[in-house]
């Protein structure tokens, strides 16, 4: 006789995410996230020279969430997706 | 009268299982052994048997095992009594009164019926066998039997046994997983294991407890409520009736906690930045409204405090069901530094009847006759203003405001922030002693106390918060000699009553980021009728 409760969460089965492949050179488009964090754009100003620098071939893109607080909108996540090959993304504080 | 009878299989005392329908005609007899007028019937069922048995089947079907054994054994039964102690074949025949009696065709439609005894119904009953089964009618002498007996309550309907009958039914609203725990498990430690817990223990989630739940709300099971984040998880009526179930709530709190979920999911609300922010926020639930008499909320004694059912459970339902459906777990993306007791639970219910202002509800546009759940994403609190001296309405006034400069920091002022601050019923005795002191002189009053030069918010030795001496630089004497009050603006300032009779102690909480990138007072009604 066994008891039955009856699972509270939202039964979403995990998916172990795998790390993509990473490749041997870095082309095409590079984005750099600001979330709007203070001082994230610091450190994204000088990210950018550093790898502007280091990479003359590769292009550089700035993007912006709205706030910190919240996920980043659909719309911003879909342009990053569509236009970039490489994504870094800047917390600050 | 010739409707189809559900199918069945159940065994009998000796293990043999007995199908319906049979292919012959048959009368099925329900019955329990500690209902009289069931072992008044019993040795006219078995003459019945002895006459009939050969041509026909004639079952028993009782609703205890130990009981049919009794049963038997009382009346030297010969017919087959078989095992209904599930009660799962009563619930589906759908009956209320033991003895139940169908006289069926061999396909299971009903050709006469009968319950309790009703001494002409039965021997209209038994000449109805003999003439379909064209035998001759049994010689039972029916005038040394009683004229009418009712029968008792089928054992499916008891409350404990019906809600997990109507919980495993084909028709049932129940979807969630079912998660079987071996009885060599410990329920409570499982639930803990699982991550299911605030770090409390937990009311195990059975399908029975969630059916009950479920009866507190008109709304289906299967109502999308909300879109829980961070995993932006499904919330159902059924999901949150679970984890109210879980948090200890009765079932007529759940209009409430589906109210407060509602609220606090929207975009306005930003769950999500009250989860994750390490500044540590949760939902302060305040509960307006004729509901709060109905299901016995505190808002006078202890209103911010323990001992109160339908306080706790109400508050610890909604963080429940943001960690469980939503995902948001301390660690995980609930990041607060320190956290604070109110993410375990915090809410009551402002104590209108004790207040001479229009109630929270009605001055944020609801009508008074409405219930109404408002969520405030709130950081510390409650913090007690302590004045037992003051007796002029501008003086208790006075101190209410000097109490809310602690919100942030003394030092911070102009501050894009929500407080909440519940009066105690002395200190609106003080404000009222010379007439009416409305709201917006009470928030025109804090704004006035706590106005400061801005030259006082410059970072200096003893904090380096506030204005950077670089900013404070580019302004003129003029600017800094500025008074700058507490808030942004007195629509920051939310006033309720609450609390005991005795006491000049009022209480604040103190709120995280208002507005577009934090977040906003939030009101739905309550849907309990």
């Amino acid at each position: 006789m066994t008891v039955t409760i009856l699972d509270p969460t939202d039964e979403r089965v995990p998916i172990e995410r795998q790390i993509t492949t990473r490749p041997a050179a870095i082309t095409g488009v590079v984005g750099l996230l600001d979330i709007a964090k203070p001082r994230g754009n610091v450190l994204l100003d000088e990210l950018e020279r550093l790898l502007a620098a280091r990479l003359p071939g590769v292009e550089l893109r700035r993007y912006r969430k709205p706030t910190f607080t919240k996920p980043a909108p659909g719309d911003l996540r879909l342009k990053m997706r569509s236009e970039c090959n490489f994504v870094v993304e800047a917390l600050a504080d | 009268m010739a409707d189809d009878r559900p199918r069945f299989a159940l065994q009998d005392l000796e293990g043999e299982t007995r199908a319906f329908p049979t292919g012959r005609r048959s009368l099925v007899c329900f019955v329990k052994e500690d209902c009289q007028t069931c072992n008044l019937v019993a040795p006219i069922v078995e003459t019945f048997h002895r006459a009939y048995g050969a041509v026909s089947d004639i079952l028993f079907v009782g609703q205890a095992l130990q009981g049919n054994r009794i049963l038997a054994e009382r009346h030297h039964l010969t017919a087959p009594i078989l095992d209904d102690s599930k009660c799962e074949v009563s619930f589906a025949w759908d009956f209320e009164i033991v003895p139940s009696i169908y006289w069926t065709d061999g396909q299971g439609r009903v050709q006469a019926r009968a319950d309790g005894f009703v001494r002409e119904e039965w021997r209209a009953l038994a000449a109805k066998m003999a003439m379909d089964l064209g035998a001759e009618p049994i010689d039972i002498d029916w005038e040394t039997l009683p004229a009418w007996r009712p029968g008792c309550g089928s054992k499916h309907l008891d409350p404990e046994i019906n809600d997990r009958l109507q919980a495993d039914a084909t028709g049932s609203p129940i979807r969630a997983r079912r998660i079987e725990i071996a009885t060599s498990d410990d329920v409570a430690e499982f639930m803990f294991d699982q991550g299911f817990s605030d770090g409390l223990p937990l009311v195990p989630p059975t399908p029975e407890r969630v059916m009950r739940m479920l009866a507190g709300t008109p709304r289906g099971a299967q109502d999308l409520v909300a879109v829980s984040p961070p995993n932006m998880g499904l919330a159902t009526v059924e999901k949150i009736a679970i984890n109210a179930v879980m948090a200890g709530c009765k079932p007529e709190y759940l209009p409430v906690v589906i109210a407060a979920v509602e609220a606090v999911c929207t975009d306005e609300f930003n769950i999500h930045g009250v989860n994750a922010t390490t500044m540590g926020a949760s939902p302060v639930i305040v509960v307006n409204g004729p509901i709060r008499g109905r299901i016995g909320m505190n808002m006078k004694l202890g209103a911010l405090g323990a001992g109160n059912r339908a306080n706790a459970t109400i508050g610890r339902a909604v963080r429940l069901v943001i960690r469980n459906v939503g995902g948001a777990r301390p660690g995980g993306v609930d990041r607060s530094t320190l956290g604070n007791p109110m993410k375990i639970t915090m809410c009551f219910a402002e104590w209108e009847e004790g207040s001479p202002w229009e109630p929270l509800h009605v001055e944020r546009g609801f009508k008074p006759e409405d219930s109404v759940v408002t969520v405030f994403g709130m950081t510390s609190g409650p913090v007690q203003i302590v004045d037992q001296e003051s007796r002029e309405p501008d003086q208790v006034a006075g101190s209410l405001g000097l109490g809310l400069e602690a919100v942030f920091l003394p030092k911070m002022h102009r501050m894009q922030t929500d407080t909440l601050l519940v009066v105690c019923p002395e200190h609106v005795r003080s404000l009222t002693s010379q007439g009416e002191y409305s709201k917006a002189r009470l928030r025109r009053r804090i704004q006035t106390v706590t106005s400061r030069p801005l030259r006082e918010m410059i970072a200096n030795e003893v904090s380096g918060a506030g204005i950077p001496l670089a900013v404070a630089a580019k302004m003129d004497s003029e600017k800094l000699d500025a008074p700058v009050p507490k808030f942004a603006g007195e629509e920051n300032i939310h006033i309720v009553v609450a609390g005991s009779e005795a006491g000049k102690f009022s209480a604040a909480f103190h709120g995280w980021v208002t507005g577009e990138m934090g977040s906003s007072v939030v009101s739905r009604k309550i849907e309990w009728d």
